[in-house]
């Protein structure tokens, strides 16, 4: 049993004049494990998309299940991790990354342990007492990152999570998160338009079109060279990045 | 070479402003440019509070006034807090409150004081009321407001961390919009002084407000600018003090400027 299951997802508004298709037919499965990014331009419906998984969203038809259960509710099963703005800046690190498990009544001393395992992985550990005005974006979406795990999700969803942060940063991130994620053995389900970070972070790559937002291809990145920042000059990696902005650019056109 | 102090000091500016105020009123009323009637000097003023403490009717006028402040604008507070939040989180309750809230908010207080007696006559009740009428119809729609202007990110994130609607309102939107709303306290705590002088003029026996309404009569300028620095002074250590619960409240709130 896969341990996400999209299936026909349509989304369709009304402006008041006429319905706007965002969604079209949307449907793929993600096992335990995978990380999956979805790939697309602005306004393509990707968040909508990943809102609807994460139970914000309604979708006009359609289903979302997590391990053959339909949800349509928000819950912790979906963790989320959002482009910016989501810590409680009245919180310090350390009782952010506690948040999900005191919302779940889970003992005090318990908390505290998983939390600091958490805030460890992501490297802050000198910094679970800091206040997040007082940290930098990349710190912010690291604690954003181990507050989500913490609470040990099911499926992470993370919608363009580096979105506004510079490009070096941008990198260590990346390659933070791939291993985070390997370690965690976590299942993800990653949005972005950057195509660079799609095939450096993804097992599998979900290509998007504009209006309707709807499935172009699913591609598997089998890599033979190591995932950082040097693979982004490799032939492999370059074949791939081709393929992607092929079937974009014919849709842009 | 210059190293940035954490923060700068600028109490010595306020100090200098309210030095240049006194100063001017002392030139203005030494030199007897302006007449005793219209402007009395520092000293008649400061007489007229040595009196005042001494009989003992200051401290009493002052309680009496902000002890009204105080009741009609905690009620008007206890209202306003839950039916405000419930306004921004819920539109069929905006539906049905809104259009009256707006309506009443532009019917001028003043004008409602005549029913104010007519329904509960001079006493202390009649007091609060005008006090709450005054505030309660701005507050509810500025609570409105700061709950409305919380992040939705904040908010969606507690959802995914397994928040029920209850935490959600507990643990996320009211620690948010806390700063905000000791604002909009701040700012109508203000507006509740306006409102006890309105309805200590018009039917009371004590009372800052009613000792500047009585000194008109006997052309007692210095009772009256007693009056109103009494009521200034209150001000600034309210909002000194609402400042200093901001500052334990909400210590991660920074301002522009800050």
């Amino acid at each position: 049993m896969p341990k996400l299951k999209v299936s026909n997802i349509y989304k369709i508004f009304n402006d008041g004049k006429s319905n706007v298709t965002a969604l079209e037919d949307v449907s793929f499965e993600i096992e335990k494990g995978e990380f999956v990014v979805i790939v697309g331009p602005s306004g393509c419906g990707k968040t909508t998309l990943l809102n609807i998984v994460g139970g914000l969203d309604t979708a006009s038809s359609g289903t979302v299940e997590v391990d053959g259960r339909q949800v349509t509710k928000p819950g912790g099963d979906r963790g989320m991790v959002f482009q910016s703005y989501s810590l409680f800046p009245w919180l310090s690190v350390l009782k952010n990354v506690e948040f999900g498990m005191k919302m779940r009544h889970i003992p005090k001393e318990q908390r505290l342990e998983t939390a600091r395992k958490y805030i460890g992985l992501v490297g802050l550990g000198e910094f679970e007492n800091a206040m997040p005005d007082t940290l930098s974006g990349g710190m912010k979406q690291r604690v954003a990152i181990a507050r989500t795990l913490a609470n040990s999700p099911e499926v992470l969803l993370m919608d363009e999570p580096f979105g506004a942060l510079d490009a070096q940063t941008r990198i260590v991130m990346q390659e933070l998160l791939a291993d985070v994620a390997r370690t965690t053995e976590s299942t993800v389900l990653f949005i972005t338009h950057d195509i660079d970070e799609a095939i450096l972070l993804g097992s599998r790559i979900i290509v998007m079109s504009n209006r309707p937002g709807k499935i172009l291809d699913i591609i598997p990145v089998e890599l033979s060279i190591s995932r950082n920042r040097s693979a982004l000059t490799n032939e492999e990696f370059l074949a791939i990045k081709r393929r992607i902005m092929d079937l974009l650019w014919k849709e842009t056109l | 070479m210059n190293i940035e102090k954490n923060k700068k000091d600028y109490r010595l500016l306020s100090f200098i402003v309210f030095a240049i105020l006194i100063a001017a009123w002392c030139i203005a009323s030494y030199s007897g440019m302006v007449s005793k009637i219209f402007l009395p000097s520092p000293s008649d003023v400061l007489d007229a509070i040595v009196s005042g403490l001494k009989d003992g009717s200051l401290w009493e006028n002052c309680w009496v006034s902000t002890k009204r402040v105080m009741i009609g604008w905690f009620w008007s507070a206890a209202v306003a807090l839950p039916l405000g939040m419930l306004m921004a989180l819920s539109k069929k309750f905006t539906a049905i409150i809104r259009p009256f809230i707006e309506f009443a908010r532009y019917l001028p207080v003043v004008a409602l004081v005549p029913l104010t007696l007519l329904y509960l006559g001079i006493d202390e009740a009649q007091k609060y009321t005008v006090i709450w009428l005054g505030t309660f119809f701005q507050l509810i729609l500025m609570v409105c407001d700061t709950v409305s202007s919380v992040e939705r990110n904040q908010v969606n994130a507690a959802r995914t961390l397994d928040a029920n609607k209850w935490q959600v309102y507990l643990y996320v939107i009211l620690p948010a919009s806390l700063p905000g709303l000791l604002d909009d306290f701040r700012l109508t705590i203000g507006w509740a002084w306006t409102y006890l002088v309105v309805a200590e003029m018009v039917a009371a026996s004590s009372g800052l407000g009613y000792i500047i309404l009585k000194s008109q009569r006997f052309l007692a300028t210095d009772v009256i600018f007693m009056g109103l620095i009494l009521i200034g002074l209150i001000g600034l250590l309210t909002d000194f003090l609402l400042r200093l619960l901001s500052g334990v409240l909400v210590p991660w709130y920074k301002r522009l400027g800050d």
